[in-house]
């Protein structure tokens, strides 16, 4: 016994130094748990943030944002630019340089013909491929030699940052899915579910929304990373049982997305097992006004442009009242916590964008509020407690997804709005008929049949030009398009959408923001939009694990390769 | 026999103390003025403790939920954002929740929509139960079809089911009965429309079994018509598991209605019923369990109490016991 | 009772056929999607293109068609190659789920050992527990025996799973420590540790399930007690001399049996469809999140396959019910 403990200490002894080098598999096992767990580990065959991010354990793209939203060179050797001449004078085409030594952990070569196929298998017209809109306008992918990669756009794209950036759009093995282009895609369930990929771990067993077990990838093109020699993935449960199985069990390293209510995750933290750790986006809370009728009565003309404006939420005076009622700091305060800061903009960050002419939305007041509708002539002529707007009372339905956080602000809103003499019915729907876009359901965000609706929208990646272009009068959902269209509060300016053509046609970076900032001001000052809270990821790790830089330009699990458990 | 020495059985006023006989329901008769059966019933109710308690704390609920908030006349919707999370106190006897609204109001008002949604679905579940369940057992002609019907329904998925009819009916609803009124409606008949088959099912097994009894051949050799043969020998018959279908489908309506209105498929979400203030109060299970404890006692004990107005109401309706 | 049984199984094709074409629309007609799950930064024109892809769009009669003619006659001969290794399976088209683009049956599967362990073993606690307590309880009537069950099993009825689990997780899991709140699927009973590991992540989830069961279990049989417990038989039995023993277990627990066996039988399709929220508060990820998942992501093959297999469960355990009713009851005839 004696002899058996002295060896080791010995052991002990050789291996202290080595850890302190810290090599490939020296911190044992990760736990992480995502309680909405993945489908698939093909990114293109599903693009929810869940399959997005375990599968960033295994692909990776040739660029990818770090925690500050800076572009940092991941499979490539550096971020083209007009400057070292990666990207072309016209603004068309964008060439990148791979990594030298790069290879897929089977031990082939990563060269650009994976890319070349990546972008074929993506842009298949059969294959419904979910990151397809990161190949708009991309004419062609071509390989200028096998380390060399071109991607040609076509017209002059100022933001080339697309395709192959960021862990959406990650490179697959073209050996590995040769068989599984268009229709053939979901046949393919083998390779969908163990992509080969060139990233820091290796699929050892993926089951379907269940759990994922992973192990180091041998041939990493950092010898002594990752730290992690094997790693399972769980999911399952809800945001309160990830977290607690982190903060109070510690059976799980890491929990993802726990949009839980502040204080019960405060009180978590305080038992000293786990770090919360935020990150920001773009993600804004918001509120869209309903600028045309969702009256039942006017049949399949509701909420529609055929179907006339609002009687009121057209206003912007009703708008602004409604939005000076608000205290955006308690809603903060009561269901993000850390996760969340009051905002006045659609359009928060990165900061170049973010507008400032608004802020003064931060602060309720709804004496300001009530003066403001008095003096608009907007009063309470009946007596009942709620305001008539010329005859009609202002009695609104606030419609949202169904989560715990959503339905305390919509009490809390409702409360704030009565006291401006505002009635607000609210109605909550299951978050997936509330997304689901089906035509046939009347509950869709894209119909709004209601007055008043909150979700959360952002956009990926960090230039906004896309996600501005929403608020199009073209762009607003109605019956001749099925009902798709990113205009959800129905704003139509002809001023706005010239601001988009002038945006989309200018490639200097200041120039862009001046107008992105003009755009936010324009959008928010018509109170058609009232944002609440800028939304960042929240996530809980176990005290023991460092290196985590969490991101929300990117994945949260980007850097995992830094991951290690401290002694 | 054992389980009767304990029980107070013997009625005060009258001739009650009969010896029991074969045919106790005549011999009864017999001895009395013509009196109406059901205070007999009565009677009989009234001699069983746990029935007569039972009776007493529904009561007591009821007046609880629904005389309650004119005595307590909190809004059971203000949110007081400054007294959030509080434990009980003067201002609020029962502790806030965690927008500060007062737990107790919210109890009351939670109370008259639960102990609603809970009675009347479980009645409508009871009745179209045992109407299909005794018309299968007793006419052969239509046990197939019937039966092969519960088969549906019980296959039936039953969220997928919910979203159809939510989209099909709620706006028509909400036009004819009001917001609040509509979704009522929709929950009850969703409610009941469900969960009838396991009532179906015992009930019909029970009525093939009895109606090949020696009494019931007995009743039809003397040329009873089927209605009466349904409703004097068969139904009291049944009543057990009918009684047993009634308090379970209680707590089941209850547990339903909350888990619709979490699913967004019920009530508005800052509507309070008893389901839904435990449902919401579990994550809070550590940091304040008073507010668990509230909505779970309310649920559980009124249950109970309904389970022991059935058993007496069983007992009390059972010729043989009454008899006695 | 044989020809009865025949007959109800020929019978029961039919029946089936039209309970899957209802489910099939009512899965088709419920507003959930496919692309719903996925975030708004996916433009619609993607998410057509995605819906276009799974065949959604398609008309209902040939998707239905579709569907049935696998499920009938694909699926079962792939779980024969499955099972006996003949190279009997068709190539091509299989049922393909939406969201992970797999065959369905796999995934079904793939679920159904953490299912049948935890919904399985907590029913078969449910009905231990049930018997006996629903017996004694009837047999001492308004004993403290009884009350005290009546009470435990009323309160184990009325208290939702959603809290009891949680509840159970925060004293066993957080507080003591002693067993798991996250439920391994990948553990693989090989010797008597790795065996009690796989008790130790079990024995909340069945505890509270098998609480439910037993208490609905019990009352039917306590109710039912009761009610023979009067009958004349019964006296006449103990007039004849007979054993206390032999007139309670033999005579009247056979004819209490009818209820008791309708309810058991009604509930064992639902062991395999799981149990959706108890397996969602311990993560155990069976048929029942399968299914609750698949509503959610509006993925009409694994809910209208797993509602399939649950339809043809339930008819078959419903004809057994009434077999049972045959040999409890000698009386009951269908002929």
């Amino acid at each position: 016994m004696t002899r058996y403990s002295l060896l080791l200490g010995a052991t002990a002894l050789v291996l202290a130094p080595a850890a302190a080098l810290a090599e490939r598999g020296s911190s044992g096992h990760l736990n992480i748990i995502y309680w909405q767990a993945p489908s698939t580990l093909n990114p293109y065959l599903s693009g929810g943030t869940k399959e997005v991010e375990s599968a960033s354990l295994v692909l990776e793209s040739l660029a990818r944002f770090d925690d500050t939203g800076t572009m940092v060179p991941w499979l490539a050797e550096e971020i083209p630019t007009v400057d070292n001449g990666g990207v072309s004078e016209d603004l068309t085409s964008i060439t990148w340089t791979i990594g030298d030594g790069i290879t897929w952990s089977d031990g082939s070569d990563l060269t650009a013909a994976d890319f070349v196929f990546t972008w074929e298998y993506c842009t298949h017209p059969e294959g419904g491929c979910a990151q397809a809109s990161y190949f708009d306008g991309v004419t062609s992918v071509e390989a200028v030699d096998d380390g060399t990669v071109r991607v040609t756009f076509d017209a002059p794209t100022p933001f080339p940052y697309t395709a192959f950036v960021g862990s959406e759009s990650p490179v697959i093995q073209a050996a590995q899915f040769a068989d599984c282009l268009g229709a053939r895609a979901p046949e393919c369930t083998d390779a969908n579910f163990g992509p080969i990929g060139t990233g820091p771990f290796v699929v050892d067993e993926f089951r379907p929304n269940d759990v994922i077990e992973l192990s180091a990838n041998e041939n990493f093109r950092f010898p002594d990373r990752p730290y992690f020699a094997t790693v399972t993935f769980k999911g399952g449960g809800d945001a309160t049982a990830a977290a607690r199985s982190v903060c109070e069990t510690g059976e799980f390293d890491y929990a993802w997305n726990l949009q839980i209510d502040p204080t019960i995750l405060s009180g978590m933290e305080a038992q000293g097992n786990c770090t919360v750790v935020t990150a920001f986006g773009t993600s804004v809370e918001r509120l869209h006004m309903n600028q045309t009728n969702p009256d039942p009565s006017m049949g399949d003309m509701r909420s529609t442009v055929a179907g006339g404006p609002h009687p009121y939420l057209t206003d912007p005076i009703v708008g602004q009242a409604m939005s000076m009622a608000i205290d955006r700091a308690l809603i903060v305060e009561i269901g993000y916590g850390a996760g969340g800061q009051a905002t006045c903009n659609v359009l928060p960050a990165p900061e170049a964008y973010a507008s400032t002419a608004n802020d003064g939305c931060l602060v309720q007041d709804i004496e300001g509020a009530n003066a403001l509708l008095d003096e608009a002539g907007i009063v309470d002529s009946d007596g009942d407690g709620i305001r008539e707007y010329e005859g009609t009372p202002m009695r609104v339905l606030f419609q949202t997804s169904t989560n715990a956080v959503r339905q305390d602000t919509q009490a809390l809103i409702k409360q704030w709005w009565a006291e401006i003499g505002i009635d607000a019915e609210l109605r909550n729907i299951d978050a997936s008929v509330f997304f689901g876009g089906d035509p046939a359901s009347p509950d869709t965000f894209q119909k709004f049949y209601a007055d008043v609706e909150m979700y959360t929208n952002n956009f990926a990646g960090v230039d906004p030009q896309a996600y501005m272009a929403n608020w199009l009068c073209s762009d607003i959902p109605g019956p001749d398009t099925q009902w798709q269209g990113a205009n959800i509060q129905r704003f139509c300016d002809p001023a706005y959408d010239e601001l988009v053509a002038e945006m989309a046609a200018t490639a200097d970076l200041e120039e862009r923001g001046r107008i992105a900032r003009l755009q936010n001001d324009m959008l928010v000052q018509s109170y058609s939009i009232i944002p609440l809270v800028h939304r960042g990821g929240v996530s809980a790790h176990a005290s023991t694990i460092e290196g985590i830089l969490m991101s929300d330009w990117d994945s949260e699990l980007w850097n995992i390769m830094d991951w290690r458990r401290a002694e | 026999m054992t389980d009767n020495a304990d029980r107070p059985n013997q009625p005060l006023h009258g001739a009650g103390a009969t010896p029991a006989g074969a045919a106790p329901v005549m011999e009864f008769e017999s001895y009395r003025a013509p009196r109406n059966q059901w205070w007999d019933v009565w009677d009989q109710f009234k001699t069983h403790k746990g029935a007569l308690f039972g009776l007493g704390f529904f009561i007591f609920t009821l007046l609880f939920v629904f005389v309650g908030p004119l005595i307590w006349t909190l809004d059971s919707q203000f949110i007081d954002i400054r007294a959030r999370n509080a434990g009980p106190s003067w201002a609020h006897p029962m502790g806030t929740d965690q927008l500060g609204r007062d737990t107790l109001a919210r109890m009351m008002a939670g109370g008259q929509t639960s102990i609603a949604v809970g009675l009347t679905a479980m009645l409508l579940a009871l009745f179209l139960g045992t109407l299909i369940g005794v018309m299968a057992g007793y006419f052969r002609r239509i046990d197939g079809l019937l039966m092969r019907m519960t088969d549906l329904f019980l296959a039936l998925p039953l969220l997928p089911l919910l979203l159809v009819i939510i989209m099909l009916y709620r706006d028509n609803l909400r036009a004819a009965f009001g917001p609040e009124g509509g979704i009522f409606v929709l929950i009850v008949v969703v409610i009941g429309a469900t969960s009838w088959m396991q009532t179906a099912r015992v009930v019909r097994g029970d009525v093939l079994a009895i109606k090949e009894r020696e009494f019931v051949l007995a009743a039809r050799s003397i040329g009873t018509p089927s209605h009466r043969m349904i409703t004097r020998h068969l139904l009291p018959n049944v009543m057990s598991p009918i009684m047993v279908s009634a308090t379970l489908g209680i707590a089941n309506a209850i547990i339903t209605e909350s888990a619709l209105s979490f699913l967004g498929l019920g009530f508005p979400s800052d509507f309070p019923t008893w389901g839904r203030l435990l449902f919401d109060a579990t994550d809070w299970l550590t940091q304040n369990p008073e507010r668990v404890i509230w909505p779970g006692l309310a649920i559980s004990l009124t249950v109970l109490s309904v389970n022991y107005i059935g058993d007496g109401l069983r007992d009390a309706l059972d010729p043989r016991i009454r008899g006695r | 009772m044989l020809t009865y049984t025949i007959r109800r199984l020929i019978l029961a094709i039919p029946t089936l056929l039209f309970i899957s074409f209802i489910i099939f629309l009512i899965v088709k007609l419920s507003p959930s999607d496919p692309t719903a799950g996925l975030p708004l930064t996916i433009p619609p024109e993607v998410r057509e293109q995605i819906r276009q892809s799974l065949g959604v769009n398609d008309p209902i009669l040939i998707q239905y068609f579709k569907w049935l003619k696998l499920m009938l006659w694909d699926e079962p001969l792939h779980l024969l190659e499955g099972w006996t290794g003949l190279n009997v399976a068709p190539d091509g088209a299989r049922i393909i789920s939406y969201q992970t683009r797999s065959p369905v049956m796999e995934l079904i599967m793939q679920r159904m050992p953490q299912t049948l362990w935890v919904v399985g073993t907590s029913y078969i606690v449910g009905i231990l527990i049930a018997l006996p307590l629903g017996i004694i309880s009837a047999y001492k009537q308004y004993s403290i025996f009884d009350q005290v069950g009546t009470f435990v099993s009323m309160v184990g009825f009325s208290v939702p799973t959603f809290f009891t689990g949680v509840l159970f997780i925060v004293i066993f899991a957080v507080n003591l420590g002693w067993f798991p709140s996250v439920y391994n699927t990948t553990h693989v009973v090989t010797d008597w540790p790795s065996f009690v590991v796989q008790v130790k992540q079990i024995i909340m989830p069945v505890m509270v399930l098998g609480l439910y069961n037993a208490s609905q279990i019990s009352r039917y049989m306590r109710a039912s007690m009761l009610d023979n417990l009067n009958q004349d038989y019964v006296r006449t039995a103990r007039a004849k001399g007979l054993n206390e023993k032999v007139v309670v277990l033999v005579h009247v627990l056979r004819n209490s049996m009818i209820p008791v066996v309708t309810v058991i039988a009604l509930n064992i399709p639902a062991v395999f469809g799981g149990a959706i929220i108890t397996e969602q508060v311990f993560k155990v990820n069976g048929i029942g999140q399968l299914l609750i998942i698949a509503i959610q992501g509006g993925d009409v093959p694994v809910v209208q396959t797993v509602s399939f297999i649950f339809a043809v469960l339930i008819v078959l355990f419903n004809l057994l019910a009434d077999v049972l009713y045959g040999v409890l009851d000698p009386r009951i005839r269908y002929d």
